[in-house]
């Protein structure tokens, strides 16, 4: 798919709330210079001067279908509106969707799994490990063990 | 005052009835909670189903003594402000989360110098009656913003947004297609 020629990439950051959005929070140094779009499931998150590009898809699980559902809808007309060149995210099920999704429009994309998977990776990151470019995990066993790479951690 | 919080998605009652049973033999110790999902109702903490960010960053600056469940967002922000914290995870067998990985995350997180480990409600009472015999002493490290880790993860995501494959992570859109 041909998109006009961008000066700067665009990125959609998608992260679930808590500890994802805080995670992707402390990866925005990385983004500089990029033209950033966050997409959030707390849309309290969204203030600042970051406001214009926030955008709120629903929160779901494997354990809520029917939300998932709505989740993947939501984050299609997301993806599809944006139409980032690159998609990051910090987890967790919103985020295998959103990079299933951007997969479709030729998006490279990255997921970062949480920190918090200390001991395996969690389902979305091990969904994600045959779909996107890029998947990492923070801790340099849970990557020896699963295929995911280690290249650094939050904290 | 002490700020506790089982982050927004899931009850965890055994962590806030502990807090709760324990604040009542201590009148003079101010608890504001973000209770999340619970249906209960407590009555020795003050509790508010769901802080926005800013306010819980907030309640987070003003407390001297954070108690949460094993949530990350709760770990790093602490760990950032120089918040004493104790844990206590949630369980997959008694339904608290649908897994057990927060027993990994405090396994690999009580090694961080302002962290402390609960099982129970009953280690929960033991170790806020330390900390507060203490006067809810600073701990003793500020985790660092810029750690050593946190840089090289940096590298790889700018050099991945900016298409600068030194490694693998080419032919992007070859895979596009056929995973399409």
């Amino acid at each position: 798919m041909l998109k006009p020629k961008r000066t700067r990439p665009v990125i959609l950051a998608v992260s679930s709330g808590g500890g994802h959005w805080v995670q992707m929070q402390r990866l925005k140094p990385a983004f500089a210079g990029a033209e950033v779009h966050y997409a959030v499931t707390d849309a309290t998150t969204a203030t600042g001067k970051d406001a214009g590009r926030v955008h709120v898809y629903p929160d779901a699980n494997k354990d809520t279908p029917l939300r998932l559902l709505l989740c993947l809808v939501r984050l299609a007309w997301i993806v599809l509106r944006v139409r980032p060149d690159v998609v990051v995210s910090t987890g967790a099920a919103g985020g295998f969707l959103a990079i299933r999704l951007a997969r479709l429009i030729g998006a490279r994309t990255m997921f970062i799994d949480s920190i918090a998977n200390a001991r395996e990776l969690s389902i979305s990151a091990r969904l994600a490990l045959g779909v996107a470019d890029r998947v990492l995990s923070q801790w340099p066993r849970v990557a020896e063990i699963t295929g995911a790479e280690y290249r650094g951690a939050v904290i | 005052m002490i700020f506790a919080t089982v982050g927004t998605q899931l009850p965890f009652d055994r962590l806030l009835l502990g807090l709760d049973s324990w604040a009542a033999s201590r009148p003079g110790v101010h608890i504001v909670a973000q209770a999340g999902a619970s249906r209960r109702s407590f009555r020795h903490i003050e509790t508010v189903s769901r802080l926005s960010q800013d306010a819980f960053l907030a309640r987070l600056q003003e407390a001297r003594l954070v108690v949460a469940h094993a949530g990350m967002g709760t770990i790093l922000s602490a760990a950032e402000l120089g918040k004493p914290l104790i844990l206590m995870p949630r369980r997959a067998k008694f339904g608290e989360h649908r897994n057990d990985h927060q027993q990994d995350t405090v396994r690999e997180m009580a090694r961080l110098s302002n962290v402390t480990v609960v099982d129970d409600g009953e280690a929960l009472h033991a170790e806020l009656d330390a900390t507060l015999a203490r006067g809810f002493e600073a701990p003793r490290t500020r985790v660092q913003a810029g750690c050593e880790a946190l840089d090289p993860l940096l590298e790889v995501v700018r050099e991945f947004v900016w298409n600068q494959p030194q490694c693998k992570g080419t032919g992007s859109r070859l895979r596009g297609r056929q995973s399409a």
